[in-house]
C-alpha cells in the first residue's frame, strides 16, 4: 500500500487538480473544427466545378467560418492570463510547439476565410450592392483567383482540424490527451460539424442529400478512431489504463457514451441512414444533434484530460 | 556546465524550511510555492516505510514546458536552468499542461512562474536558497559537468532516483535513496 501526501501545497488552479484551460479553449477547438470542416468543403466543391450545384456549401454556410474563427480567436485571447503580451505569439516562429505554428495556421486561414466570403458578396447580399469602384475590381479579381484560394485552403483546413486534437494531443504530462488518434479524431469530427452545418443551411434536396452521405461516412470513421483511441489506452501503460477509466467508468462517462457517443454519433448516424434508404425524417434532427455533440467532445476532453496526470 | 539538486531522502525530515526561504528570497505570492514537502508512506501498519522529500521544478534536461512554449519565454538557460522570462509569456497555460509534476502556476500578476534554482544568488556565487537553509543539510547543488563535484560524487556513490522517469523528461532533480 502505498500513500501520498503533499503538505502545504494549495495553489490556485493547480491543486487538487489542473484548472488552467476553461471553457473558451473547448470553444476555441470546437470553432477551429467547425471553421475548418466548412472551408474544406467549401474548397473541395470549387475545385470538382460543382459550386453551383452545391451552392450552400460554398457559399452561405462558408460566412460561418471567418465568424467562428473570430470568435475562437477570442476565446483564446480571453483564456490567456497575462494578455498585454498576446502580440509575442507573431513575433517568433516554434515548430516543436503545437501552440505557436496552430497561431500561424489561423493568421492566414482567417483573413483568407473573409476574402472567400467577399467573393461571394454580391450572390449574398444581392440587395446591397458594393457602392465603390475599388471594392467592385477587388471582387472581380477574387472571383478570378476563386480557384487559387480553394488550393490554398485545403491544405489550411487539414492542418487546421488536425491542430485542434494535436494541441492537446502533445502533452505526455496529460495521459488522456497523449494518444496520437486525437488529431485525425478532432479533425473528422470537425469536418462532420462542418457537413453538418452544410445540411442545417441547405435549400435543397440534393445538397442536403449529398452532405447527409459524407456525413454519415464521416461518423463511422469517426466511431471507428473512437474505438481505436479506447483499444490503444486499454494497451497502454498505467497511467493510460487510469486515464481512460474517466471516460469508461467515471466521472464523464455519461458526458461522453451519453452525448458524445450516442447522442452526437450514433442517433445521427442511424437517421442519415434511414433518410438514406428514403424514408422522410427531418434533415435537421441529426444535423444538430451532430454539432451539439462535436461541442461536448471538446468539453469532454479539455476537463477529463486535467484531470490526468502522472503519480508518483 | 549542468547544475543539478540532490536531495537525501534519508535525511529530510519535513520541515519546510525550504519552503519559506523560498517564498521569502523569491517574493513568492500568498498561497503559492514555488518547492513544496512530499510525504509517501509505503507499507501496512506496523511495517512502515515514509519517505519525505522536498520537491520542486526538474530542470528537466528534455523540457517539455521549453518544447510547447509558443513565445519562446520558457527557455534553457546556462547550466540547463529552466526559466520563464514574464515579458515575454501570454499565460496561455501550455507550460503548466505540460509539466508532468505540476511545478509551475500563474503568478497573480498573469504570467507563469516557478523555481529557478535562484539562478540570481548563483551568479553571486551563492547557493539557492532552498540548499543554503535546510537545518539538516540534506540538499546539494553543483555541476554535473565535473566529475570532481560533490554532486556528481555522490550520484556516483549513492542510490539514487528521479521523479516519473518514465515521462521522458530527464529531470536534473536527483533523490539520494
Ligand atoms: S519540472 Fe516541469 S517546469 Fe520544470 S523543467 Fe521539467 S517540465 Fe519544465
Ligand atoms: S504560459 Fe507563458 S511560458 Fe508558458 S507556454 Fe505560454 S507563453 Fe510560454
Amino acid at each position: 500500500m502505498e500513500e501520498l501526501f503533499t503538505s502545504g501545497r494549495n495553489i490556485p488552479n493547480i491543486d487538487p487538480y489542473l484548472q488552467i484551460w476553461h471553457w473558451p479553449i473547448s470553444v476555441y477547438l470546437f470553432l477551429g473544427g467547425l471553421a475548418a470542416g466548412i472551408l474544406f468543403f467549401a474548397a473541395i466543391i470549387t475545385i470538382l466545378g460543382k459550386d453551383k450545384e452545391y451552392p450552400t456549401a460554398v457559399k452561405k454556410a462558408s460566412i460561418i467560418a471567418p465568424i467562428a474563427l473570430v470568435i475562437g480567436l477570442l476565446a483564446l485571447f480571453y483564456d490567456l492570463t497575462h494578455k498585454i503580451y498576446f502580440w509575442r505569439l507573431y513575433t517568433t516562429v516554434r515548430i516543436e510547439s503545437p501552440m505557436s505554428w496552430g497561431a500561424w495556421v489561423l493568421m492566414f486561414i482567417t483573413p483568407l476565410s473573409m476574402l472567400w466570403v467577399f467573393s461571394y458578396y454580391s450572390e449574398i447580399f444581392p440587395k446591397w450592392g458594393l457602392k465603390y469602384d475599388f471594392l467592385k475590381k477587388f471582387e472581380k479579381f477574387l472571383i478570378a483567383n476563386r480557384k487559387y484560394m480553394a488550393y490554398a485552403l485545403i491544405p489550411l483546413t487539414l492542418i487546421l482540424g488536425v491542430y485542434t486534437g494535436i494541441l492537446l494531443s502533445a502533452f505526455n504530462a496529460r495521459p488522456l490527451w497523449n494518444n496520437a488518434i486525437l488529431g485525425p479524431l478532432f479533425l473528422v469530427s470537425g469536418l462532420s460539424t462542418g457537413a453538418a452545418s452544410i445540411i442545417l443551411l441547405s435549400k435543397t434536396k440534393k445538397e442536403k442529400h449529398l452532405f447527409g452521405k459524407i456525413d454519415l461516412g464521416l461518423i463511422i470513421i469517426e466511431l471507428a478512431l473512437i474505438v481505436h483511441m479506447i483499444m490503444g489506452f486499454y494497451a497502454g501503460s498505467e497511467v493510460q489504463l487510469e486515464a481512460i477509466q474517466l471516460l469508461i467508468g467515471g466521472d464523464f462517462t455519461v458526458l461522453f457514451f451519453g452525448f458524445v457517443v450516442i447522442l452526437g454519433l450514433l442517433i445521427p448516424a442511424i437517421m442519415e441512414l434511414i433518410e438514406l434508404i428514403g424514408y422522410k425524417l427531418p434533415a435537421m434532427i441529426p444535423a444538430i444533434l451532430v454539432i451539439i455533440g462535436g461541442l461536448i467532445f471538446r468539453f469532454v476532453m479539455v476537463e477529463a484530460g486535467q484531470l490526468t496526470r502522472y503519480l508518483y | 556546465m549542468r547544475y543539478a539538486m540532490l536531495i537525501d531522502t534519508l535525511k529530510c525530515v519535513g520541515c519546510s524550511d525550504c519552503v519559506v526561504a523560498c517564498q521569502t528570497e523569491n517574493d513568492v505570492p500568498m498561497g503559492y510555492c514555488r518547492d513544496w514537502i512530499t510525504e509517501v508512506v509505503n507499507g501496512q501498519y506496523p511495517n512502515l516505510d515514509l519517505e519525505l522529500k522536498s520537491e520542486r521544478c526538474n530542470h528537466c534536461d528534455n523540457a517539455p514546458c521549453v518544447r510547447c512554449c509558443p513565445t519562446g519565454a520558457s527557455h534553457k538557460s546556462t547550466g540547463g536552468i529552466i526559466l520563464v522570462t514574464a515579458n515575454e509569456c501570454i499565460g496561455c497555460g501550455a507550460c503548466i499542461e505540460s509539466c508532468p509534476y505540476d511545478a509551475r502556476y500563474q503568478h497573480p500578476e498573469g504570467y507563469v512562474d516557478k523555481c529557478t534554482f535562484c539562478h540570481h544568488r548563483l551568479e553571486k556565487g551563492q547557493l539557492p536558497a532552498c540548499v543554503s537553509v535546510c537545518p539538516t543539510n540534506c540538499m546539494y547543488f553543483g555541476d554535473l559537468d565535473n566529475p570532481n563535484s560533490e554532486v556528481s560524487q555522490l550520484l556516483n556513490n549513492r542510490k539514487h532516483k528521479t521523479l516519473a522517469p518514465e515521462a521522458g523528461t530527464k529531470p536534473q532533480v536527483y533523490y539520494l535513496l
